[in-house]
């Protein structure tokens, strides 16, 4: 089986020898370093060593309570908000500790955002809502916002939806669009990373398609990594996957190779269903 | 429960024995009836005393109403005399009483509910203004007395204003709190999630999110309030002259109503009924415009 | 397959299972299919030529029911790893057994016509290649029954020794043909039936190299071993 005929541009389908990426080996743009997570006096992360590649889908799957979600928020020291939760480790982005206390966490979350997986509209127009985030770290004409506002939407396929009713209240859009609202919120700060917990879990199966589309053409500018416990889903966009279990990672490989033939016995039984 | 010991191992299929659900369901229907039965006659029994009560001040008291109650000030008996000198003194120090008690329940009620979550420090504050929430207000009056009155040496309107202040400041603490509380997690962690320092999402997110309860709360307060008589008591002590001097004991009408309602006089005491009647009509009009904030704005 | 903890759903351990068995059957009948042919040649045995031939819609009746449910499997089980491997493995697999089970009954149909030849020279080297086929085949449904890739990995190196036979076979039958036209009719249909005996090893190996995928997620790493020169086999009649 050696190199295929037929071979589709950035596709992650690939070389089949090759690693499922579109240029050989990315660099990283997150490098996680023997990360240990605790709750208390609870360990929820154990080692973490993991490369989220640049501008790349990175997935992170497994059964719950197996620290996915926990990781994801060290990434963005969201876990600050709460006292007795503690990292250890290193994780470095542009030669900087995140977790080092002495880090600008504004700042940070400018270059890292996060979407939830409950849509979570501001109280507020939704011009407002994507101008809160620019305002916070930028300070632009009205005609420039005007313009942040609508490649916002725009890139987060909700301009032709919304462009009539951007004084309108973001808490009247449908479930689906409040999730590409919010996707939008991220992007108008332009960060470089995007973090996404299971964004779509909360949404119906043509809004999750539509989310999907929409993390495929993102990826061309920012470094996306999506916990999702959906197996198909991280199937479907990931170029890597992590496959977690009990705080631990037990492997990461290229998806196709990751849903074909994993090398690890855990990764196999999760992800065919299996017990054991 | 039905007998087959070997039957119960097995996964239990449809229940085939009705007749004792059917029986239970006929209890339960007559226990429903009487529960219901008692609750109605309750109902009703409230709503009349409630009736009789607005009843008997619009009689009495819109028998009383004309022209002059809100034009004359309080005279002697006899002179027709009016309310006007106790209207405004009422609305006077019920706003400076709210302007000085919110934005203080403000602040502790953001306090108690984003910075303070589980310290201890938090937890004293909040049974504090718990207590406060239920103090009779005749004790607050008497504080008053002994930190204002006492050493300015005279009663004053700012004192009354500061008494019914204290009485505000628990309630919209309360509201604040549990309004803000109220908003999910989710929500404040996507705007800190975008590089919002803690207070700018307290301001520019929270705020708006609760600003309805919140009102609501601040409305409550000025109903509860308006109605006052304890507190100013010993504080601003009414005046049957005309004065807006904040330095001067103030007229206010819980005061006079208490003043004329005691009194001898005829025309006094229909007055008294006439203020009683303005009272309840305007903290009537503040809880439904406080009902109606909460409808209008979704 | 065997030896793997269980689905929590346990109807789709019990689709599995069908699924390897009707392969299982079909291989058995192919299987028998060959044995028969073998002896329809050479025991010029009609009866059991005729009744090779019969087995034949079996086989192609189950190639299409194992078709539509791995379709089905794939639509509603959404497989992954070792359970996708497999899966797609008995598609191709069924396939090859379906061509295997035809070249049997092509075998069995020549072997009508040879029947009617006397023939002076031996047979034994087609009667050694059936017999190497037959074992090939037996070994390869083995594998397949217990999804052993060592078995598979046998079968798919033997493939040598068969394409060595049919090579010297090949010499053998043109040289006959060169001696005497009268050998060329029974020579010809002789050829066609090692090269259908060959045939089937080559498919035979295939499954091999299917099984050994769908069990170790690996590609039998070397370059299939091609014995068969047959194509470049130049021989001159003697001066």
């Amino acid at each position: 089986m050696s190199a295929s005929a037929t071979s589709i541009p950035n596709s992650r389908l690939g070389n089949l020898d090759e690693p499922a990426t579109g240029d050989a080996a990315r660099a990283a743009r997150i490098a996680i370093r023997d990360l240990n997570f605790y709750y208390g006096t609870n360990q929820a992360l154990r080692g973490i060593t993991l490369d989220l590649p640049d501008r790349q889908v990175t997935g992170m799957i497994g059964p719950s309570g197996c620290g996915k979600s926990t990781l994801l928020r060290v990434l963005n020291r969201m876990y600050d908000l709460y006292p007795g939760q503690r990292a250890t480790g290193e994780v470095m982005m542009d030669g900087e500790n995140i977790i080092d206390p002495g880090i600008d966490l504004n700042a940070l979350r400018a270059r890292i955002g996060m979407v939830f997986q409950k849509p979570t509209p501001f109280p507020m127009s939704i011009y407002d809502n994507i101008a809160f985030g620019v305002k916070l770290h930028e300070k632009l004409s009205k005609s420039e916002m005007d313009d942040r506002v609508e490649w916002t939407l725009t890139r987060a396929a909700l301009w032709t939806e919304v462009k009539d009713r951007l004084g309108a209240s973001a808490i009247g859009l449908s479930g689906g669009q409040q999730q590409r609202l919010c996707i939008a919120r991220t992007i108008a700060v332009r960060p470089e990373v995007i973090l996404l917990d299971e964004p779509t879990s909360a949404l119906d199966p043509i809004s999750t398609f539509k989310i999907e589309e929409l993390i495929d053409e993102l990826k061309d500018d920012f470094t996306i990594v999506i916990v999702t416990h959906n197996m198909q889903q991280a199937a479907r966009c990931a170029d890597q996957v992590a496959f977690f279990y009990l705080g631990e990672m037990v492997e990461v490989a290229p998806a196709g190779q990751l849903f074909t033939a994993p090398r690890e016995k855990r990764t196999q039984d999760y992800v065919t269903g299996r017990f054991g | 429960m039905s007998g087959h010991a070997a039957a119960s191992m097995a996964m239990p299929g449809p229940a085939r024995n009705l007749a004792v659900s059917r029986a239970l369901g006929r209890r339960r229907q007559r226990v429903s009836l009487l529960v219901k039965g008692l609750s109605v006659a309750a109902t009703v029994i409230a709503l009349l005393l409630l009736a009789s009560i607005l009843f008997t001040l619009l009689w009495r008291g819109g028998t009383g109403l004309s022209v002059a109650v809100f034009t004359e000030m309080t005279r002697a008996p006899g002179s027709n005399g009016g309310l006007l000198n106790a209207i405004v003194g009422s609305l006077i120090q019920t706003a400076l009483g709210t302007l000085i008690g919110t934005p203080i329940g403000l602040m502790v009620g953001t306090y108690l509910a984003e910075y303070g979550r589980g310290s201890p420090v938090a937890g004293a504050v909040r049974f504090v203004a718990d207590i406060l929430l239920s103090a009779p207000s005749i004790l607050i009056g008497l504080f008053i007395y002994e930190l204002v009155v006492e050493p300015w040496g005279g009663f004053s309107a700012i004192a009354g204003s500061l008494a019914l202040a204290v009485i505000v400041i628990p309630i919209v603490v309360r509201t604040t709190e549990d309004m803000l509380r109220l908003i999910p997690a989710t929500l404040r962690e996507a705007v800190m999630a975008l590089g919002a320092p803690k207070w700018k999402m307290i301001v520019l997110v929270c705020y708006r999110a609760a600003r309805q309860g919140i009102a609501t709360g601040i409305l409550l307060a000025i109903a509860r309030v308006a109605g006052e008589t304890a507190p100013l008591l010993f504080t601003s002590l009414g005046n049957l002259n005309w004065s807006v001097s904040l330095t001067k004991p103030m007229a206010s009408l819980p005061l006079t109503i208490y003043q004329y309602a005691g009194s001898a006089f005829d025309d006094w005491v229909q007055l008294a009924w006439v203020g009683a009647l303005l009272i309840t009509i305007g903290v009537l009009a503040i809880n439904i415009s406080a009902r109606l904030l909460l409808r209008v704005e979704k | 397959m065997s030896d793997a903890p269980q689905h929590f759903v346990k109807s789709y351990d019990q689709e599995l299972k069908r699924l390897r068995n009707m392969m299982i059957e079909m291989g058995g009948i192919v299987e028998n299919q060959m044995k028969l042919a073998s002896d329809a040649i050479l025991q010029r045995d009609a009866a059991a030529a005729a009744r090779t031939v019969e087995e034949d819609p079996k086989v192609d009746a189950l190639e299409r029911d194992i078709e539509q449910f791995v379709i089905r499997l794939l639509a509603l089980r959404q497989p992954m790893a070792v359970d996708l491997r497999h899966i797609v493995a008995a598609l191709k697999i069924t396939g090859d057994l379906e061509r295997i089970g035809d070249y049997a009954a092509n075998v069995a149909k020549r072997s009508i016509v040879l029947a009617q030849f006397s023939l002076p020279y031996s047979l034994s080297g087609l009667a050694h290649m059936a017999q190497l086929v037959q074992e090939q085949l037996k070994l390869i449904i083995d594998a397949l029954g217990a999804s052993d890739p060592d078995k598979a990995v046998e079968v798919w190196r033997s493939d040598l020794v068969v394409d060595d036979i049919y090579n010297a076979l090949f010499r053998e039958l043109i040289t006959y043909m060169m001696e005497d036209p009268r050998n060329i009719t029974p020579c010809t249909h002789l050829l066609f039936i090692a090269k259908n005996l060959e045939r089937i090893g080559d498919h035979a190996t295939n499954i091999a190299e299917t099984i050994y995928y769908a069990v170790k997620g690996e590609v039998l790493a070397d370059a299939r071993p091609k014995g068969d020169t047959s194509a470049f086999a130049v021989i001159r009649p003697k001066e």
